[in-house]
């Protein structure tokens, strides 16, 4: 440092910026060899599968391979927004993904506003671990587990039948009830460790605030409402934003456990339609072109949601 | 918690009193819901399978008591080679999640070093956009992964989430440290085994967990990349007995659903406990994790 800061004082500098890059590069050579398998990790296994995006524009044949099939331009995409499904993909998408937006992002939050109130340290410890548990059991099993309590003669089958007169039919053999299957049980998965990043939020509250509050007469719920809830809103702007760019990327791995061919009128979405088409039916241009629709909706999402953010509250990702 | 402490020493109004008793009936209502349909699994799992299939509504001990359900389960072979693949996944697949993980992290957090803030967009930029499941699985295929045990380790040897988690660690260790050692001479090596590890060793347990329960409960990857049954993690195994031969049923009836029915509820208990056990102890590592995430974002 010394010796640059000399060179710099004198009138002609001996060594040139890029003599000096050259210098740090060289001096931190080993740092490079430790990163090269994280970069060649991500060429693989990342960036190699965005190049494979071509066979969305192409008719891939496995055996001639990206290099030898023929280009048919935007073919797959026209066929996919004129096809008879599109209008079907896209309003499941859209209806399964607000929904569980709507009533799960507020969920968390409230759980932890809630857990905040209590008094008693040992009832507010045993509630999170308890309602954290969900989150620990696989989604294979947790979906067994809602299969079996939705079936005809099911736990909640049967509460639904004697309550409100429900016929007692496998719940998810009707279609209607889809949405609310999935959005409950994603609430009642995620709820809990959901809270955590909440909690972690209103721990970091300077209790200040809140003495001065009282001092002026403020109840509990003006704390909360002119206190914590604002002293909150930079982490729920960020989770919002990260759960608005999820709003077309629906995960597969739920809804191809939970649903069957009666129901795929309001329970096929885009990711599991890739799935098939892609997977099974092994249609792998066709279903890459509506994947790739999908990731630039997406990105187009997080984008916008993050500038909005960054307009109205001074709040981004980055 | 200074909160709790001060709070009570000023009067608390009638309104409050009643909001305190609502607060704590919902959230003991809240607890039952997230506990009571493991126990019921556990009754059915115990009741025997005629008695619990003419029972309706809610269970609160098994109905009869058999543990011919559980006999069945262990004598399914399937289960027992789900079980160790699982655990050669589990072992396997999160060493090579830490040693990459660490070896990104400690490069991304170093200080002035040329070119980091485009390898940090290079890698950032997964995090939004990716080639989807389609160019996904043919990359497999055309490495010549598929139907072999690298195709569940490789593909998501880094979880970028967690590298930055990894990042923001490393990165808030005070430098004087390293630089007092690169002075006796130490290298990039000597200083990440040396120094960072064990200065961020809570970190890299948490990342073990995070790493260890997403193999654990994989199962869809399995699904397209195997097609070995000898392969096969323990989920996809589940997935076949809990889910397919559950659509199966709906379609053949009565008879086979007569078995099933309890062997089902066992199977989910057998594969469920080891990790319901375990996490009350490793729930503060979740929880220390996930804060740090939240962090950093």
């Amino acid at each position: 440092m010394a010796k640059a800061k000399q060179n710099s004082s004198t009138a002609a500098p001996v060594m040139s910026n890029g003599e000096l890059m050259k210098r740090r590069i060289w001096r931190n050579k080993e740092l490079y060899l430790l990163v090269l398998p994280v970069i060649i990790y991500y060429l693989i296994f990342h960036y190699k599968p965005m190049y494979g995006l071509i066979i969305a524009f192409q008719d891939y044949s496995p055996r001639r391979g990206i290099s030898g099939s023929e280009w048919v331009g935007f073919q797959h995409f026209t066929d996919f927004f004129t096809g008879i499904y599109f209008g079907r993909l896209l309003r499941n998408t859209l209806e399964i993904s607000l929904a569980t937006l709507i009533f799960g992002f507020p969920a968390p939050i409230l759980l932890a506003l809630l857990v905040n109130e209590l008094r008693s340290k040992w009832f507010s410890r045993i509630t999170q671990t308890i309602t954290y548990m969900p989150h620990f059991v696989s989604m294979v099993v947790l979906c067994a587990m809602i299969r079996e309590f939705v079936k005809e003669g099911g736990l909640v089958t049967d509460i639904l039948s004697s309550v409100f007169g429900y016929d007692g039919k496998n719940l998810l053999s009707r279609s209607a009830y889809f949405t609310p299957i999935y959005v409950i049980t994603n609430i009642w998965q995620g709820v809990g460790w959901g809270s955590i990043v909440y909690l972690a939020a209103l721990t970091g509250i300077d209790m200040e605030l809140y003495e001065a509050a009282r001092v002026d007469g403020a109840n509990r719920w003006k704390q909360t409402i002119h206190i914590t809830i604002p002293s909150i809103m930079p982490t729920i702007i960020i989770m919002l934003i990260m759960r608005m760019g999820q709003i077309m990327g629906i995960g597969h791995e739920k809804i191809i456990l939970l649903y069957n061919e009666g129901i795929y009128e309001r329970a096929d979405v885009i990711s599991t339609y890739v799935y098939r088409m892609g997977i099974m039916n092994r249609q792998y241009s066709f279903s890459s072109a509506v994947g790739l629709f999908n990731s630039v909706v997406n990105f187009i999402l997080v984008i916008g949601a993050n500038q909005i953010s960054k307009k109205v509250s001074e709040t981004s990702l980055w | 918690m200074a909160k709790v402490k001060s709070s009570n020493k000023i009067k608390r109004s009638r309104g409050e009193e009643i909001f305190n008793v609502c607060n704590i009936i919902f959230l003991t209502l809240l607890m039952i819901v997230c506990l009571y349909p493991f126990w019921y699994v556990i009754c059915a799992s115990f009741s025997r399978s005629t008695l619990l299939i003419s029972h309706t509504g809610a269970l609160f001990k098994p109905v009869g008591f058999s543990v011919a359900a559980y006999k069945n389960v262990f004598e399914n072979r399937s289960i027992w080679i789900g079980y160790g693949n699982t655990i050669f996944y589990v072992v396997v697949g999160t060493v090579v999640n830490i040693i990459m993980t660490v070896l990104g992290a400690y490069f991304l957090s170093r200080k002035n070093v040329p070119g980091q803030t485009i390898i940090l967009m290079f890698i950032m930029f997964t995090m939004y956009f990716s080639g989807g499941m389609i160019p996904g699985f043919l990359n497999i295929q055309s490495l010549g992964l598929y139907d072999s045990r690298l195709a569940l380790i490789l593909p998501g040897a880094i979880s970028t989430f967690n590298l930055i988690i990894m990042r923001t660690a490393m990165a808030s260790i005070d430098a004087s440290m390293e630089e007092s050692a690169r002075l006796d001479g130490a290298n990039h090596f000597t200083i990440l085994f040396k120094i960072m590890l064990p200065l961020t060793k809570a970190t890299v347990a948490v990342l073990v967990l995070y790493y260890g329960v997403a193999h654990w409960n994989s199962w869809f990857n399995a699904m397209i990349y195997l097609e070995d049954k000898m392969k096969e993690p323990l989920q996809l195994v589940l997935r076949q007995i809990l889910i397919i031969n559950d659509m199966a049923d709906m379609a053949v009836g009565e008879d086979t659903e007569m078995i099933s029915e309890t062997i089902k509820h066992a199977t989910i208990i057998v594969s469920t406990v080891p990790i319901l056990a375990l996490y009350p102890f490793l729930q503060k590592y979740f929880v220390k994790g996930m804060m740090v995430g939240a962090v950093k974002g």
